[in-house]
């Protein structure tokens, strides 16, 4: 009697409180979406929130997929206003989106991001190709003209004159945007530059595929966890290993380790920005357009995003690591903004 | 038997009587127990050493968070830059004012040659917090009367400048190597050198919410969002724990669904917290729509991971109550439900507390069940109330660890001692409650 009367005044007080909740109308931003551009979007919400008279918007790190998954959900004040994405929203995401209703979305490009692959400076920059890389971390590689598992253990064994020391890197985990970028814009392309995977990939796309996606898992790739900072202490305990990380990181610890050289560029601000440094991605949000006028300050926050002095040259994410848009992108996306502009694939 | 024995006329007389053949015996049972003594204590030893370096290192990191840096600079609340206008000072003209103009001229004003190059200014002006302007705007608020006037202002040196101030960044490095440039090492020493730097106990640690600027950041927030999160687990876990014990012990039969309710309340106890997550996703918000990141939800979603250890702590405290006392009341006339609510449940209840308090401790630590729900949040704005987007301390230790910023390192270890704090707080709770209505036959 007395365990099914408490059920009972548990479910009772829950209904109660539902109701009251949902009549309640949601006067506050609510974002989701990608880890690397949490930290951007934050500072933004912050000073958003700090200098207007809206209140600071919630956000939520979920991952590029997991927040678009969120923002195609309907449309709302249940729903997410706006998710981050460090790579593009897909078709099939779109397609998503459209099933429930959400058809109109504007799509802003903040700036990059350069992905790193650093060790210890009390160890030699390391000059690596991306061939080399993929040599270093695929599961299968090539060898004789036949794919057998990675028989690598020193990066000496990969190319002369490379070190001597095992191969060792630590990287994020396959739920990490990161980890998605790296394999696209390292694992691929070093793929592509090896002759007999080119040769694969025109007589059998999906094997060529799964080749430069699957990284090897004999411990010499450590999946080390979506925290950056614990690749990095890691990095320093261990000078003989490399770590992935986003640039900011870099950024921020550059008296612990230092980025190694990839195709002949350093990963520096300006490398980055100019697009000669080969490992680097584009930022993004996404904003419900039904939700604008509904949400208040919606407007007004991708006005601050998109501002000279938040995602400009000199601005203030680029404290936070941001590689900022050529001055003429940022513009058009800041109009895109302002006139809630369809997405267009 | 009495040469073993420690009394005196024993101890006298042993040796001479006891028995040869024994002797090397007990001298091995002598040396079994003493081994097994310095093993216990090795291992009492080890746990206290590892909690000592767990401790150690924490602090050791996170002591320095509890001040800031800050640098006194001469502002003048010039009548041109707060009131351009001219006329009368209204309110709305404060309210809106150049207030980081006044800081820039300010650090100008000190550093004549530092403000030709585009770069070095703007390193110039980021040697104070950013978050230097709202505190000008809130001081001339508060008191109007400063427009017009010069005066002494104490600034937070922003996160790098205050690292380097407490001497976590080593100068001796070469410049490109070290996150304060050389620049700005020269205008720090410059302020050292007039004594105008100072330290002072950073209170907005305490009193303010999250922050992505490491020296505005504030565990008052989540602390906040654990207090409310975990009230609603109380109030929901502990009379739905308590009740389903008391029904389960005291009146249930014993029959083969009620042994199924027992082994599936066992199981529950040991389900990872991340399938209460999913399951007040499904529920809570999706069904019953529930706000996102509210206290409410999270509350709801902890109280169903510490109903299964509070049901089974209050049934082992119940059945520790002598059945005599049952007995006894029921054969004075009592009815069952008298017996329990006069007899039992007091005599039980200093062992259904300390399991409560065991739960709640449990559920002050969890991050992943919040996850799901939506609390793993970066939220400025302090909680009002239960349906507030609000996130817990775990969290709030979780975020500051993951940025990337070298100053939340001191603020993650922080945030970790005022959780720990907490922590001892309840369990100190829980050992005076029991202390206090503990009772002994």
């Amino acid at each position: 009697m007395t365990f099914s009367f408490g059920k009972v005044v548990a479910i009772a007080a829950l209904g109660v409180v539902a109701m009251t909740a949902q009549a309640e109308a949601r006067d506050q931003i609510r974002i989701v979406g990608s880890s690397t551009v949490f930290p951007f979007a934050t500072v933004v919400a912050e000073n958003f929130g700090k200098t207007t008279g809206f209140k600071t918007p919630v956000i939520e790190s979920t991952g590029s997929g997991g927040g678009l998954k969120l923002f195609c959900q309907g449309v709302g004040t249940e729903h997410p206003d706006m998710t981050n994405a460090s790579r593009r929203i897909k078709k099939s995401e779109v397609e998503l989106c459209a099933e429930n209703g959400v058809t109109d979305i504007t799509e802003i490009k903040i700036g990059f991001d350069g992905i790193v692959l650093a060790n210890s400076k009390s160890s030699d920059t390391f000059k690596l190709s991306r061939a080399q890389i993929f040599l270093a971390l695929a599961k299968e590689v090539p060898v004789d003209g036949k794919l057998v598992a990675n028989p690598y253990t020193n990066w000496s064994q990969i190319d002369a004159s490379l070190p001597d020391t095992e191969i060792e890197v630590l990287g994020p985990p396959p739920t990490s945007g990161t980890r998605d970028a790296f394999v696209e814009l390292v694992m691929e392309e070093g793929a592509e530059e090896i002759p007999f995977l080119k040769d694969l990939k025109k007589s059998d796309k999906n094997k060529f595929k799964q080749v430069f996606g699957s990284m090897r898992e004999d411990g010499k790739f450590i999946e080390a966890g979506e925290n950056d900072n614990l690749i990095v202490q890691k990095l320093e305990a261990n000078p003989s290993a490399l770590g992935i990380f986003g640039f900011s990181f870099l950024d921020q610890n550059a008296d612990k380790v230092h980025g190694s050289v990839i195709e002949g560029n350093s990963p520096t601000f300006d490398a980055i920005a100019g697009g000669s440094y080969p490992v680097s991605r584009s930022l993004y949000f996404y904003i419900k357009n039904a939700h604008v006028g509904v949400i208040p300050g919606m407007k007004e926050y991708v006005a601050e995003f998109t501002s000279e002095k938040a995602a400009g040259q000199e601005g203030y994410l680029t404290d936070k690591g941001l590689i900022p848009l050529p001055t003429a992108d940022l513009e058009s996306y800041r109009s895109a903004g302002e006139n809630l502009t369809n997405l267009s694939l | 038997m009495t040469d073993t024995t420690s009394s005196p006329q024993g101890e006298s007389a042993g040796p001479a009587r006891r028995p040869l053949t024994i002797s090397p015996h007990l001298a091995k049972r002598y040396a079994r127990e003493r081994l097994f003594r310095t093993l216990g204590l090795a291992s009492v030893a080890t746990a206290g050493l590892i909690l000592l370096v767990l401790v150690g290192s924490i602090v050791s990191k996170g002591y320095s968070a509890f001040w800031l840096h800050h640098v006194d600079l001469t502002i003048e609340f010039s009548v041109d830059e707060l009131n351009p206008d001219g006329g009368p000072i209204e309110m709305e003209t404060l309210q809106k004012a150049n207030y980081l103009g006044l800081v820039r001229d300010a650090l100008k004003r000190e550093f004549p040659d530092a403000a030709s190059d585009r770069r070095e200014r703007r390193k110039l002006y980021g040697l104070v917090s950013p978050n230097a302007d709202i505190m000008l705007r809130n001081m001339v608020l508060n008191d109007p009367s400063l427009v017009g006037t010069t005066q002494t202002v104490s600034f937070k040196m922003s996160d790098d400048m205050d690292t380097f101030a407490k001497g976590f960044i080593d100068r001796d490095l070469p410049e490109s190597d070290r996150r304060v440039t050389d620049a700005e090492i020269k205008w720090h020493d410059h302020f050292e050198a007039e004594g105008r730097v100072h330290v002072a106990f950073n209170i907005d640690f305490f009193t303010k919410g999250d922050s992505r600027e490491p020296e505005e950041a504030g565990i008052y927030g989540a602390l906040i969002g654990s207090i409310l999160t975990l009230t609603v687990t109380l109030l929901v876990s502990f009379p739905v724990g308590v009740m389903a014990a008391v029904y389960l012990e005291e009146f249930a039969p014993k029959n083969r669904f009620t042994d199924l309710i027992e082994v599936n309340i066992n199981n529950l106890a040991a389900v990872p917290s991340i399938v209460f997550g999913l399951l007040g996703l499904a529920v809570f918000l999706n069904f019953f729509g529930l706000p996102r990141s509210a206290p409410l939800a999270g509350g709801l979603v902890l109280a169903l991971m510490t109903l299964p250890t509070i049901i089974i702590a209050s049934r082992s405290a119940l059945k520790a109550v002598p059945p005599s006392i049952r007995e006894a009341a029921l054969g004075l006339g009592a009815s069952p439900l008298q017996v329990v609510t006069h007899h039992v449940l007091p005599l039980a209840m200093p062992g259904i507390l300390t399991g409560t308090i065991i739960g709640m401790a449990q559920a002050l630590g969890e991050t992943a069940p919040l996850l799901m729900i939506g609390m793993v949040a970066f939220i400025v704005d302090v909680p009002q109330g239960f349906t507030d987007p609000a996130t817990v301390l775990p969290v709030q230790v979780y975020i500051w660890a993951d940025s990337p910023e070298r100053a939340f390192v001191e603020k993650t270890s922080a945030a970790i001692m005022v959780l720990l704090g907490f922590l001892v707080l309840m369990n100190a709770i829980a050992v005076l409650l029991r202390k206090r209505f503990e009772r002994r036959w």
